[in-house]
């Protein structure tokens, strides 16, 4: 069996860097990546603060993380492992984060939906990368090669802080959407649904229902 | 009288371990899931996550960056004593958890509700939770910490008697099949089920089930065990594998407890121990001696009695 298809990526990728990933390339990231989630958006978005950063120039990754890491009292970093959180939550300021700060990589777990990807990724030119696992936190702690910076830290404290790191070779991620706006995980949604029907075959709908929104197992909850 | 110090010291190793180290049972049952996969994408996945647990260990590293909501199941023997009495142990688990929050290093989870505020060291209201179990014999203290992630992948329901075992296997699809998509439940996991008691023990049923019985173990009651294997089966068939990607691993096993409930209901609970399984334990013996193992061993023939007394003493009375 033939593994993916590997491939290094700058985090300041140029769009043809982009036009060339594949649902389900493997990508390994060099360069500056930063982290933000709904503390840095609310903070940047919201309450309108400066980004303390030159974004796009210095960074267009933006990781959906909060490091296990720690600030020594001499101010220096220790970073152990680095894993995503689930992505879909941050579709609310996604949009406008992208166009303010020129995002190309958006770096998380779970990804977003085709509709997402197709209304602001594609303008935008911008595709997401899905952390492998969830979650394969030690080897993208070895993929840092130094934390640059923590901005927010005191106003966000240390899970919603933006950190700046420099990757070396940081992976495994996968592509999870492409120019097209296709989605990987719908994709595989869609192979698994065909499925579904067979396993369920003998069940009932449980006598008492619930309110909800769906019933449907091709749908999802997200 | 065993002495607090050794309590904190032996608590400290235990965040460190479970934070870092796969327990073996889990590895096992993982290593098997990755000889069977042949989807292209959780194959690689599954290898990737291999690597990961290795990287974790050489580098004495966290394996998961997200390192889950740190909590302790504290199991005595009935003889046991500790040096300054149960505030003492409780203050004891607090510290150790703080300072291994900073020193492994862990992500500071855990904040408060509604106001956001974070204390960057897992301490707060109610946490870490801190639950105990009771042995009849023994001078010994178990120390069990659990690290389990906390977003997707748990789920309740009422189900009535007249649902019967196919309701059950319907809303364990339903859970699998709403959390197993891109992965949020992070499977392949251990589900756990807890079947009856009241809604919030039906819960902790469920939750100790994925987390305080190790893979391979099966249910005392022969019936249930069969569940156990039958569920595990029907999990794996769906045709969803790491991530949500095509694949035949979801359910690396699955552990049912179950509790006596209301006469009219059949509560429900689903939970996913999930990739990074993260648990350890060590027993502290009265003499000083201190045994690490991952097997909690939680349900004894004495937690599952369900008699009026406990037996075998009933017996020996006899």
């Amino acid at each position: 069996m033939t593994g993916p298809r590997e491939i290094t990526l700058s985090t300041t990728p140029t769009d043809e860097d982009i036009a060339q990933l594949r649902l389900g390339d493997v990508v390994y990231l060099s360069g500056l990546m930063y982290t933000a989630r709904e503390g840095v958006y609310m903070r940047a978005l919201e309450e309108q603060a400066n980004i303390p950063m030159e974004l796009p120039s210095q960074s267009a990754a933006n990781f959906h993380c909060s490091p296990a890491a720690r600030i020594n009292p001499d101010g220096s970093f220790d970073m152990g492992a680095v894993t995503a959180t689930a992505s879909f939550r941050f579709a609310k300021w996604l949009p406008e984060w992208m166009a303010k700060t020129g995002a190309k990589l958006i770096v998380g777990k779970g990804g977003m939906s085709s509709k997402d990807y197709k209304e602001y990724f594609v303008p935008n030119g911008a595709v997401y990368l899905s952390t492998v696992g969830y979650g394969t936190g030690a080897l993208l702690g070895r993929g840092v090669e130094n934390v640059e910076a923590v901005h927010w830290n005191e106003e966000l404290g240390l899970a919603q802080a933006m950190w700046v790191i420099k990757c070396n070779r940081m992976g495994p991620f996968i592509v999870a959407s492409d120019l097209n706006g296709n989605c990987l995980f719908e994709r595989e949604n869609a192979k698994i649904a065909e499925n579904v029907a067979r396993v369920y075959e003998g069940t009932e709908p449980a006598v008492l229902k619930r309110y909800g929104e769906s019933d449907d197992r091709t749908d999802e909850v997200i | 009288m065993i002495p607090i110090q050794l309590i904190q010291k032996t608590a400290e190793t235990l965040m460190d371990k479970a934070a870092i180290e796969i327990p073996q049972d889990y590895l096992d049952g993982l290593k098997r899931a990755a000889e069977t996969e042949d989807g292209d994408l959780s194959s690689f996945v599954l290898k990737a996550m291999l690597d990961n647990y290795e990287a974790a260990k050489e580098d004495r590293r966290a394996m998961c960056g997200d390192t889950g909501v740190p909590r302790w199941f504290v199991k005595m023997g009935n003889e046991a004593r500790v040096e300054g009495g149960m505030v003492a142990l409780e203050a004891a688990l607090r510290r150790a958890t703080a300072s291994a929050t900073n020193g492994v290093p862990l992500r500071p989870n855990r904040v408060h509700p509604l106001w956001r505020t974070d204390h960057n060291n897992n301490v707060g209201i109610g946490a870490p939770e801190i639950e105990y179990g009771f042995e009849p014999e023994g001078e010994w203290i178990d120390l069990i910490t659990v690290h389990k992630g906390g977003l997707f992948g748990t789920d309740y329901r009422m189900l009535f008697p007249s649902d019967g075992i196919q309701g059950i296997k319907r809303f364990y699809l339903d859970s699998l099949m709403a959390f197993g998509k891109r992965g949020l439940a992070c499977q392949p996991a251990i589900i756990g089920i807890g079947l009856g008691g009241s809604k919030d023990t039906c819960m902790v049923l469920g939750k100790r089930a994925s987390i305080l019985r190790t893979v391979g173990s099966r249910n005392s009651d022969p019936r249930i065990a069969e569940m156990e294997d039958e569920f595990k089966e029907l999990g794996n068939s769906i045709g969803m594998g790491a991530m949500g990607f095509v694949g035949k691993n979801m359910v690396i096993d699955c552990n049912i407890e179950v509790g006596y409930c209301h006469t009219g209901g059949m509560p429900m609970s689903v939970h996913a121990f999930c990739l990074s399984s993260r648990r350890a334990v060590a027993r502290i013996h009265a003499d000083g001696r201190v045994e690490h193992r991952t097997d909690p061993d939680w349900f004894t023939d004495y937690q599952r009695r369900e008699t009026v007394e406990w037996e075998p003493q009933r017996e020996a009375a006899e």
